[in-house]
């Protein structure tokens, strides 16, 4: 039983690696705000539930366990909201959503 | 393994450091200060020193970032131009960065149990604080209790810095009520018109506040304290002011509140250690304010951390207030 939870706790943990990894992967090589947005928020989503869920595995039927739940819940509340956020403030700000490859609006790094 | 993860923090850290400095946009460097002390917490969390990193994770990532940001807005975003004199600067910084690399060599190895700071008075906390005080968070018997003095020094450090930052930026301009005629202004109404941030924003603000006041009693178990407390109090505050705007804040709770907050903070520890030296002992030995010894060190302690939340929590809210009153210069 212990192993089985384990493999599945390492794939989950592996997955969300992955997804976290494409998520960065995408917010540098997408090429504009809104697209790198879309990327980074894998991140965000995927990668969080299923690292955390992963470590939820690990941590058993414990107070470790609640609290993790607690850091998803509220992950998944807050994340979607700052994205929201900062879309809507480059809309306001004047960038505009574009098909294909748009100027990118960043001035410098 | 500990090892390894220590190494790779380190390495992002100094990357981050340079990336803020490098940048001219002073609100990526903004960005990239919140990171780098999200990344020095989770290496104090490897080094297990959970209270320091819950600390720096609040204070640093958090109430600073918003601070940072608050002065941009009353500056610009853009740095100036270099000053001429940079070789001298570069040539000044490279040889203070060699004599403490060289410093550094005559430091003990990495976790050696024989260096001074495991050997000198730690083993005598670790051992004592059972035995005299009796909470499990040892590092809040240190700080509350063995080193007392100190921690009434911070607070009034804190204290201080607080009523120095409200002195210079409300120095200038005697009618901040009077100010700010036109209405619709983004400060004023902060994010009303906008719903998912006001709602998700109203929706966070009591459970902020729950686990601040959770971090400052549960202090004496677990990782927390004051100092942390108060930062997540003055958190919740700003995030409500952020989506309800200043005006509804101070309605709330008002500048006078505010002061009254620092001022009973400082106090409250001050007088704790008078009541000791009233009560028989000396100044700021709590085990004579109860009729057991423990008893009394576990009042003293709530009671001086509490001071320290009013204190911390009035300190960050006044200098918000006094930078989100201000006009561009």
């Amino acid at each position: 039983m212990q192993v089985v939870l384990d493999i599945i706790s390492w794939v989950l943990l592996t997955a969300g690696g992955a997804f976290v990894l494409v998520g960065g992967i995408g917010a540098l090589r997408m090429p504009n705000l809104y697209t790198r947005m879309h990327a980074a928020s894998v991140t965000d989503t995927v990668g969080a539930i299923l690292v955390l869920g992963g470590i939820m595995l690990q941590a058993g039927l414990t107070l470790a366990t609640i609290k993790l739940a607690a850091i998803l819940l509220f992950l998944l509340i807050t994340s979607p909201t700052a994205s929201y956020a900062l879309a809507n403030a480059a809309m306001i700000a004047g960038v505009k959503p574009e098909a294909g490859r748009a100027p990118d609006t960043e001035h410098d790094s | 393994m500990t090892v390894l993860f220590s190494v790779f923090l380190l390495t992002l850290l100094v990357i981050t450091a340079i990336a803020a400095v490098q940048s001219r946009n002073l609100f990526v460097s903004v960005m990239l200060l919140g990171i780098f002390s999200l990344l020095i917490a989770a290496n104090f969390l490897l080094l297990d020193a959970a209270d320091v990193a819950l600390t720096e994770a609040a204070v640093g990532a958090g109430i600073s970032t918003v601070l940072f940001l608050g002065a941009l807005a009353l500056t610009f975003e853009r740095e100036h131009r270099p000053t001429p004199h940079r070789w001298l600067s570069l040539a000044v910084v490279f040889a203070a960065t060699l004599v403490v690399l060289y410093a550094t060599f005559d430091k003990p190895k990495f976790g050696d149990p024989g260096a001074p700071v495991q050997v000198h008075v730690a083993p005598w906390y670790i051992e004592k604080t059972p035995e005299v005080i009796d909470v499990p968070n040892i590092v809040t018997a240190v700080l509350a209790s063995f080193r007392g003095y100190d921690t009434l020094g911070e607070v009034f450090v804190v204290f201080t810095a607080g009523i120095g930052v409200l002195f210079l930026l409300s120095a200038s301009h005697g009618h901040a009520a009077q100010r700010r005629p036109h209405n619709g202004d983004e400060s004023k109404i902060g994010l009303r018109n906008d719903l998912i941030p006001r709602v998700v924003g109203r929706l966070l603000v009591p459970f902020i506040l729950l686990f601040g006041l959770y971090v400052q009693f549960h202090g004496d178990y677990g990782p927390g304290g004051g100092f942390q407390a108060g930062a997540l109090i003055a958190a919740a505050v700003i995030l409500f002011a952020l989506v309800e705007g200043e005006e509804r804040t101070l309605e709330a709770i008002p500048r006078g509140a505010l002061l009254a907050l620092m001022v009973s903070g400082a106090m409250l520890y001050g007088l704790v250690g008078v009541a000791g030296i009233f009560l028989g002992g000396e100044f700021l030995n709590y085990s004579v304010l109860a009729d057991d010894p423990i008893a009394g060190q576990h009042l003293g302690i709530i009671l001086i951390e509490a001071g320290v939340g009013l204190t911390v929590t009035g300190v960050l809210l006044s200098i918000f207030h006094a930078f989100a009153a201000r006009d561009r210069f």
